[in-house]
This record gives structure tokens, sequence and C-alpha cells, in this order.
């Protein structure tokens, strides 16, 4: 097992983005960002501009996986995620096979490790899974031959999401990653989006500040040994907000009242929901993201998240065209 | 044993009598019968001879922390395979918590254990009782039948006391028969749903943390309610520097407390779980590094009186899973001395403060009711750990005599290893490249 150390190493903002050398792909599987490489990441990211180059063709399918076998296994409800990747699969023309295992299964002691082995001995190529345990891809990879991409595990990581963020945010509107300032406002503590977006945007060079009550941020931030990437903490919204380049605010799990995180949803909408007043004081040009499903009037207000700065119904398009570039670099299309 | 043995030439270490010589010991009738300097050799001439040259002859260890499953969770363990593991590991006296199925809560149980063990095991096991019944946590447990029975002290291992009153009393009540209540110190109201020490490899792996407040909560209350009542108290598997603290400041105002420390707790950090090891996945949790150095500390300066091992063995499968699913728990007979010889190594701690935290302080909490434990002195059972302190040895869980195969330490190299266990006069563990000679 790498150190933690050699780990950051290879992650260290400071690393120059190639933009000429062609890299070589060393991924078997993508379960987080935090073994990525700036240039690592610019690849996926142009690799996207080629997936959305097909989608906006009319016919929108090619054969590059055509007789790979793709199989979604979800252990947890999901609509976007899922959709996107089964999207993304038949757009590059490979079989899927969609799972549902629900997550009472797997209290009942149904063997992650048993199922997967059985997809593969099915011939799967690649699973894409979400799982409510966080690390329970990492005990799949121990196990199976086939590619895993990690559409989500627990409150760890979700990669895909954090392509698909940093695609759009460079692609639509930002010229550079240096410098920029992201404010990731919410639930950051039970959030996989937050945890992949962090690794993947200090990883190319942006200053990411975190805004919530301290009972959802998480714990030992900032800690000397370079455990995890360094950012900034503000837990008043309007000045986490002034001057950011990018918003993102975060689904609110509305049961973290009743675990007394919150003490009522009325104040976490008072104190942290990104209104029209709160976005103003962002960079004029500033973007607003949210993951998905927005709970609107809660996060955001109804009019912000229709309002001329949001990028949500970008982040969906161009969730497609990530996923397609993730199946298709994974196939060993780089090759 | 018919013939006597003589143990020649080693370094014969007994914290109990202030001994470290260079020397030899002989065993007769399952005694220890003689003990003498270097070349020196024991009155009688017909015995067999097992050279100790460059190997620590001391005390069989004693460990008052380990879990043997049985009865009910056989699968994991049993008294017959734990006990063995516990020999390969230098233990010749072990301890065991009474959270089986049923609990060891009643004269019958602790009987059952007894006797099974007297049967069945290769070293002394004895006993630990509830201190509620079915360690419910609601009403106290017949302990003075079980003291009267033989248990050692009193315990709800896994399931901490949650309800003070009811802790209050059991230290009363344990005070008529001059037994320890150990207690798992633990919040679970704080804990619930924690996989893991709280902090930021938590935060980077995105599990739930537990907090090291958890487990000061409950030493802090069990420290008042010792105070209060008068009570022996004894805190299991410190993990904590705030732990520490409490312990320290709890002995400087004379209160009656022993604590111990386990050898993952003493040597291994939170970062063992990066990967997420399900091995690696223990309660309490591994802690940061300033609580591994502050438990170090503390058992240099005797704030921690013992090492036990908290030997928790589960099945492969169990810990073939998800994270989170995973049981809590390491098995720890067989890597014990090899782990905690790297303090030694490292100049940490000395060796013979190492060895009485494994022998005579563990015995002088025990008491004399089981015989005279921890000790070399000649006319007492023999009970002899002999090891090479330098030897190197890569650790194969395959190749452990226990059931639980869930060890974080598989495939890594310890330096120290015991060579031979004797219980009561006879090996109950020898390794393979050690032999007898004949005279």
């Amino acid at each position: 097992m790498k150190t933690l150390q050699q780990e950051r190493k290879i992650i260290s903002p400071n690393e120059t983005v190639s933009q000429t050398a062609e890299i070589s792909w060393r991924h078997r599987h993508i379960l987080d960002l935090d073994d990525f490489t700036p240039a690592e990441i610019e690849h996926v990211l142009k690799t996207t501009d080629a997936m959305h180059e097909i989608l906006s063709r009319p016919i929108k399918k090619v054969p590059a996986l055509r007789g790979k076998t793709i199989v979604t296994l979800f252990y947890e409800p999901s609509t976007r995620t899922r959709s996107s990747f089964d999207l993304a699969a038949k757009n590059l023309s490979a079989d899927v096979i969609n799972l549902a295992a629900s997550a009472s299964s797997v209290k009942k002691g149904e063997c992650l490790i048993d199922t997967l082995e059985t997809l593969e001995a099915l011939g799967t190529d690649i699973v894409i899974m979400r799982h409510p345990s966080s690390g329970a891809p990492y005990t799949a990879v121990r196990h199976i031959k086939a590619h895993m991409i990690n559409a989500g595990d627990g409150w760890h990581a979700h990669p895909s999401q954090a392509l698909l963020d940093l695609y759009t945010i460079i692609r639509g509107c930002k010229k550079d990653f240096k410098g920029l300032k992201v404010t990731i406002i919410g639930d950051i503590k039970h959030s996989r989006v937050a945890r992949s977006n962090i690794w993947g945007l200090t990883t190319m060079g942006a200053e990411v500040t975190l805004c919530g009550p301290y009972t959802l941020i998480p714990r030992g931030l900032n800690d000397p040994q370079g455990y995890f990437p360094k950012v900034n903490i503000e837990t008043n919204a309007d000045k986490a907000i002034a001057g950011a380049d990018v918003v993102m605010a975060l689904r609110l799990q509305l049961e973290r009242q009743q675990s007394g995180l919150l003490p009522s949803i009325r104040e976490y909408v008072s104190l942290y929901q990104v209104t029209k007043e709160r976005l103003a004081k962002a960079k004029p040009d500033a973007i607003l993201m949210h993951p998905g499903p927005v709970n609107e009037d809660i996060e955001l207000s109804s009019a912000v998240a229709h309002g001329a700065k949001s990028v949500i119904n970008q982040q969906v398009t161009n969730g497609v065209a990530v996923r397609m570039a993730l199946l298709y670099l994974l196939a060993g299309g780089n090759q | 044993m018919k013939k006597a043995m003589l143990i020649k030439n080693g370094r014969i270490i007994d914290p109990s009598q202030n001994m470290d010589v260079s020397g030899s010991l002989s065993i007769k009738d399952g005694r220890i019968s003689w003990l003498g300097g270097k070349d020196e050799t024991p009155p009688s001439s017909n015995y067999e001879t097992l050279d100790a040259k460059g190997l620590v002859v001391c005390p069989g260890f004693i460990d008052m922390h380990c879990h043997l499953r049985q009865p009910g969770y056989e699968e994991k363990e049993t008294i017959a395979s734990g006990s063995r593991a516990a020999a390969k590991g230098g233990f010749t006296t072990i301890c065991c918590m009474p959270n089986t199925n049923p609990a060891i809560d009643s004269k019958a149980m602790i009987d059952y254990v007894k006797s099974t063990a007297s049967a069945e095991a290769a070293i002394r096991v004895l006993p630990i009782g509830c201190i509620t019944k079915k360690s419910a946590g609601i009403e106290l447990a017949e302990m003075g039948e079980m003291a009267e029975a033989g248990a050692i002290a009193f315990s709800d291992d896994g399931m901490p006391v949650l309800n003070s009153r009811i802790m209050s009393q059991a230290m009363e009540y344990s005070l008529a028969f001059g037994l320890s209540v150990i207690d798992h110190c633990e919040d679970t109201s704080l804990s619930e749903g924690g996989f893991m020490n709280e902090g930021i490899v938590a935060t980077r792996l995105g599990l739930c943390g537990i907090p090291a407040a958890t487990e000061e909560n409950i030493v802090s209350r069990d420290i008042a309610l010792a105070e209060f009542t008068g009570a022996r108290l004894h805190i299991a598997h410190a993990s904590t520097a705030g732990t520490l603290e409490l312990i320290r400041q709890a002995k400087n105002n004379g209160v009656n407390i022993t604590a111990e420390a386990t050898p993952h707790h003493l040597t291994l950090t939170e970062d063992r779980v990066i990967g997420y090891d399900t091995n690696a996945k223990v309660n309490p949790p591994l802690r940061a590094k300033k609580d591994v150095e502050a438990l170090v500390q503390g058992l240099k300066e005797g704030v921690i009186d013992i090492i036990a091992t908290d030997h928790a063995p589960h099945t492969a499968s169990e810990k073939l899973c998800e994270f989170s699913l995973a049981p809590f728990g390491i098995s720890g007979f067989e890597t014990a001395l090899g782990s905690l010889m790297s303090l030694v190594h490292n100049k940490r701690i000395g060796l013979n403060a190492l060895i009485a935290c494994l022998t005579s302080k563990p015995a002088k909490i025990i008491g004399e009711r089981f015989g005279k434990l921890g000790t070399l002195a000649v006319g007492v059972n023999a009970d002899i750990t002999i090891f090479d302190p330098n030897l190197e040895w890569t650790v194969d869980t395959s190749e452990f005599v226990s059931r639980g195969k869930n060890s974080p330490l598989n495939g890594e190299k310890l330096k120290g290893k015991v060579m031979v266990t004797i219980y009561n006069g006879k090996f109950a563990y020898k390794d393979e490249s050690l032999a007898v000679v004949s005279k």
C-alpha cells in the first residue's frame, strides 16, 4: 500500500499539467480522484470533449465498446447517475445489464463478493457500483478482475460526479482552475460529492472553501500530516460566497435534522440557502452548481436554481459525456 | 514430567524477583526446583537439557483480557483452540471475557468454563464473570457465587454498563469479594454508527468516526464512581491520550484503579484503516499517533499497569465484507510479543518493564487465589516462557493456531518470537527449531 505521503506527492497541485504528451492510462479502476494526477484529469476532460462531439451528432452512437458487457450494480436508489451511466454505455454500443440490489439485502448478509464473482463469471467487463458503505468498491476490486467504476460509496467518493463538475466548470465558463475560488456549501460531512470534488479541484489548483454548520463539516481538516487537501472553512454563508467563481450547493438529507445535526430545516434555510441576494456577492460571472436532485427552496431558492447563473442542466448533459470517456478509457480506448 | 528438565544459559528475567541474570533453572514435578548461575548445574543429574543461549527465559505471560468465544461462537474460537494459540504466543494464563452465548453470568457458567478448560485447554484459563445478567446492564449478576466458583473479575466487556446507578451498585457489591470491576469504557450514545477513530483519516475515508471522548466520558465517570465506592476499578483497553491523563490523575488521587493497553493500541495507528482493511477494524478503534505515543509513555511510567491482548477472533467470512458491516476485533495472541518487542527495539520501553507488564503486574491484579502466578520463584508452578528477542519472522495468518485469522499484521515482519511455552512444567508450545537433549 502506498503511504499517504507518496499519494500526496503524486497529486501535488504544483505539478504542471502536461498539455502535449499523450499520457498512458494506468487506472484499472476509477474509485476516487485521490490517485489522479493533474495530467490524468486533463486527459479525462480531453477525452470527454471527443465524447461531447459524438453526442452532438444526429446519431449518437459509436461502436467503441461493442461486445463489452457492462453491469450497473446499485445498492442505493438513483435516477440520474444510473441513467447517465446506462446511456453512456449504450452510446458506446456496450451491452448493459442494470441490477438493483436493495441496501437491506446487504444487511441480510447477501455477500457483495459473491455477487461480484457471479457477475464476473457471467463475463462482465466493467462493473459500475453504487454502495451505501464507504470503501465497498475497494473491498470489491481485491476480489475481481473486471474494471470497477465507483458510482458513489457511502460518504466517501463519487469520482464521475466530480469529473463532470470539473468539466462543466472548465469547458463551460472558466479559463483555468488555477486560483479559481470554489465554495461548496451544505452538508459536507456526509457528502461523497464534496469529498471527490475537493480532491479533483485542489489537484487542478483551485482554492476550495467549505461552508456549513460545524455539525456538517468533517473533523480534522487541514491536519498538518497532509492526509487530505487543504481547504478553507467558513461557517458564514455570505462571507463564504463573497468573491467566489463557483458556488456548489449540496443536497441536504432531510433526516439530518432528526439526528440532531440541525435544529430545524427552517434555520438551515435562513443561514445557508443560496439565495439571489447571497449569490449576488459572488463574482459577476460566477456559476451555480448542484449535483442534484435539488430540494428546491432548501439548498437553493427556486429563483437561483432556474436563474441565469445556474449550470445544473449542463452538469447533467456533461455527465453522459464524462461517463462515456471513463468507460472508453477503462476499456482500453487509449491504446 | 518424571525426568527433571534443565533450561540452561538463558537470560533469566523475572521482574517479581527483580532478576535479570544469565543463568539456568530446572523444573521437577511441574515446579521450578532450582535456579542457578551461568554454567552451574542442579544437584540432581537426571535431566533433559534445553539450551537457551541467546534466549530470554521469563515467567509465563498472563493475559487478563481475551475472548475465547465458547460457548456460542465456536466457529470463531474455542477454549481449546484459543488456549493453544495463546500458548504459541507465550501465554500460560489467560482470562476470558464473558460475552459468550449464553453469557458467563452465573456460577454454572463459571463452572462450565473451568471444567471445559481443565479438560481441553493447553494452559490455565481463568474466567471473568458478567457485571450484569446477560451483560444487559439492568440487573446485577450473581457476583458472590461467581467469585466463589473462581471468577477473577467482573466485566460486561463489549456491552458497556451505561446506567451509572447500576455501575455504582456493581462496584459497591463487588467490594465484598475483593475483585476488580473491568469496564469497557464506551459511551455508545456517542460512538453509535462509528467504525474507526474520529479524525482526518475517517474524514478522508468517508467513515463515521468514534471520537476519543466516547471513551473518556465513561473513564471519568467510572473514576468518580470508584472514588465514591472505594471499589477496585480496572480500565480495559485504554486507547486515548485523554484516558491516560484521567488515569494518571486518579492514581495521584489514590483511587483504586488499574489499567491495561493492548499490543495493537500500543503499536498501530488509525492509518492502518486506509484501504478499508476490515482486519484493522477494532473497538476501541486504532487511534491517532499522539494517542499511541501517550499510551507508550503511560506504559513506561506505570500509568498503564499491564498489557492485555483483547484477542478477539472472528471467522474469515465475517471479515470479508464491506468495512461498515465487518465485526470489530483483532486476533492478537500470536503476534503480541512480536509487536511489543518493537517498543523494546526502538528503545521506547525496557525489556524488563515490558515483561513485568506481561507477568508480575497482571499476577498482582489477579491475586494468589490460583497459586502464585507470574514468577520464577523456586517452588512455584513452572509457568515459563522462552523467547528469542531478535529473531525476525513474517506473520502468516494462515499459520495461526487461532481460528481467528483476523490480523492487520498479516505479511508483516516482526522481530521477537516465542520459542517455548511451559505450563505446569510441560510444553504447551515448542518451536520446531529448538531441541531438547536427553542427557
